[in-house]
């Protein structure tokens, strides 16, 4: 009997035969945290009585949520994080240089690893054929000191993706829909492997979408083959020696199978407070927004930007709806300032922020106010998540996000000329 | 045995609720962070809470972000378990990091404020108030492990390294 993406990765890393609903300990490859979570980590790490890094790991820290600091406290933990670092030999990535999602993607996850990290959205590098996964500060402590953890091997739901999408939907119009379809718990505790002849239409930009966004429906993963495109993307970077082909055995057995069309997607929004409370774009035409942000490790790469550029130029926001707009990483920055696309946006009347994940969750950078609704690029929209209990927050993709800063309002960016 | 008060939520309580993002400056001092727990699901529960209560929900308890602060706040407000329909992935494995446990049940039957025994061992809880008896699943045998040493940490310490 085959194997699912899951399944083969976790024996390869367990030397067992895993096995949906098999418990494995598995070696890991990267572990790593973030600037809110690290601190707690560390300081597990330390109260286990570990002293070192386990030797066959990589550990790598972030620090992204308070890029810059917006207080003493969190330019404390920055100062507790860069000791940890130096002491132990850590990765650390500083304040500027991007969400550690991002980060992962470009330089570390290579398919078939095993990755874990103390932040939610760890999944995102599932779009690269890594078995990535998002776990608390204990469990990613425990990992940094012995060099693996545990796992129950999911049952995998595979999604089967056929057609291209049309005009001005992507991946994350198909991450909304599904989500809306199963629910915010529908795949709880599941992997989600895509596959089907459409994946050769999604390139591994969006692929990072659409796995990032995994377990927003619950999932463990959201795992993508590794293909032409994955190869061709490690290549861009320099790491043509960190691919191989993955892909799930043919008979590879699923829970349940889930076909989507790309071509029949339609440009999606999730409605406040929970990601599977969606709508199509046109069904919310007309919605006053005041804030349009544009970033994070779910829409904040260079693809994304460049959609946006070409969508603003020569025009201006709306005067009542502020455009805010975070690249993931200080390579997107860099990239789409010589590509012009940062003048776009500034002359369109939009503000950079530095690369990271503050607005996001509310923590500075365009937190919004009472009454005040935002619609965001990112991947949550729950209660007080952009810092207002009393605000509202809208999900959608960057077409709809470019134009709906133009006109004030949601609006179809279909029907946007 | 365990005896508290039961402090009802609906569906959906993400960790955003629990304890929002806006306060991730506070976490590494945790007494001040903890003086917001449930803060955006029930502004005055931090108040109300005492020592031995228990929390509970309805569906996908625990949604959303990774942050372990989430059921560290809970534990430190006194609450002694979470009984819930179901509960997100990331959460329910760090509540039990923590020692604090996650019963999956048919809460729809409990009240905001009724009385509630539960025996842990015999896996059932009674409703002092209706006299309802409800069971609840069982937590997976590497999770019970873990849970019966008080969490990852002293399990660890204690077998230096997963024994599963």
């Amino acid at each position: 009997m085959g194997k699912t993406l899951g399944e083969k990765i976790l024996s390869a890393k367990s030397g067992a035969d895993a096995r949906a609903g098999d418990i494995v300990v598995a070696q890991v490859d990267l572990a790593f945290v973030q600037d809110t979570t690290g601190p707690l980590t560390v300081r597990q790490f330390q109260a286990a009585g570990f002293k070192k890094l386990a030797k066959n790991i990589k550990v790598a820290v972030f620090l992204d949520h308070g890029a810059p600091s917006q207080s003493r406290e969190l330019s404390n933990d920055h100062v507790f994080l860069r000791r940890f670092a130096r002491q132990t030999g850590a990765y650390l990535s500083e304040v500027g240089d991007g969400v550690c999602h991002q980060i992962v993607a470009e330089s570390f996850a290579k398919p078939g690893d095993l990755i874990v990290g103390s932040d939610s959205h760890t999944v995102t590098a599932g779009g690269l054929g890594t078995f990535a996964c998002g776990m608390g500060s204990s469990d990613v402590a425990m990992a940094f000191g012995l060099g693996k953890t545990w796992f129950r091997v999911p049952e995998s739901f595979k999604i089967e993706l056929s057609g291209k999408f049309p005009k001005a939907v992507n991946a994350k119009d198909l991450i909304l829909y599904l989500i809306g379809q199963i629910g915010a718990d529908g795949a709880t505790y599941k992997s989600l492997e895509f596959a089907g002849a459409g994946v050769k239409n999604v390139p591994v930009s969006q692929r990072l979408t659409i796995s990032n966004m995994a377990v927003e429906a619950g999932a463990k993963v959201g795992l993508f083959p590794a293909d032409d495109l994955t190869e061709q993307y490690l290549m861009e970077r320099g790491r043509s020696g960190d691919f191989k082909p993955l892909a799930a055995d043919p008979d590879a057995v699923y829970e349940s199978t889930i076909k989507i069309n790309l071509s029949k997607l339609e440009p999606m929004v999730a409605k406040p407070h929970t990601v599977d409370n969606t709508a199509t774009a046109r069904e919310l035409a007309g919605t006053k927004i005041q804030q349009v942000f544009i970033g994070t490790c779910t829409n904040g790469r260079l693809e994304d930007l460049e959609i946006v550029a070409e969508i603003l130029k020569g025009k201006k926001r709306h005067p009542d709806t502020r455009l805010v707009i975070a690249p993931a990483s200080r390579e997107i920055l860099l990239t789409a300032t010589r590509l012009g696309y940062i003048q776009t946006i500034l002359q369109a009347g939009g503000l950079i922020l530095p690369p990271g994940c503050g607005a996001c969750l509310g923590l500075h950078q365009g937190v919004i106010g009472d009454g005040e609704a935002c619609l965001s690029t990112a991947n949550r929209n729950f209660k007080g998540r952009m810092g207002s209990p009393e605000g509202l927050v809208y999900l959608a993709n960057p077409y709809t996000a470019a134009v709906t800063a133009i006109t004030g309002e949601i609006t179809d960016p279909r029907e946007y000329r | 045995m365990l005896t508290g008060r039961a402090f009802k939520f609906g569906d959906d309580i993400s960790t955003d609720h629990i304890i929002p993002g806006k306060y991730a400056y506070l976490r590494s001092n945790l007494p001040e962070l903890a003086k917001h727990v449930m803060e955006d699901a029930d502004t005055t529960f931090a108040a109300r809470v005492k020592d031995g209560d228990f929390i509970v929900g309805g569906n996908n308890f625990g949604l959303g972000s990774s942050r372990e602060h989430a059921p560290l706040v809970i534990k430190m407000a006194g609450v002694k378990a979470i009984l819930a329909k179901s509960v997100a992935r990331i959460f329910f494995r760090n509540a039990i990091n923590l020692g604090l446990p996650v019963l999956i049940c048919n809460t729809d039957a409990i009240n905001d404020g009724d009385t509630l025994e539960i025996d842990l061992k015999a896996g059932v809880i009674v409703n002092k108030n209706s006299g309802q008896k409800l069971t609840f699943g069982k937590i997976p045998a590497v999770m019970l492990k873990i849970l019966d040493e008080g969490g990852l940490l002293p399990y660890i310490e204690r077998h230096g390294d997963f024994k599963i």
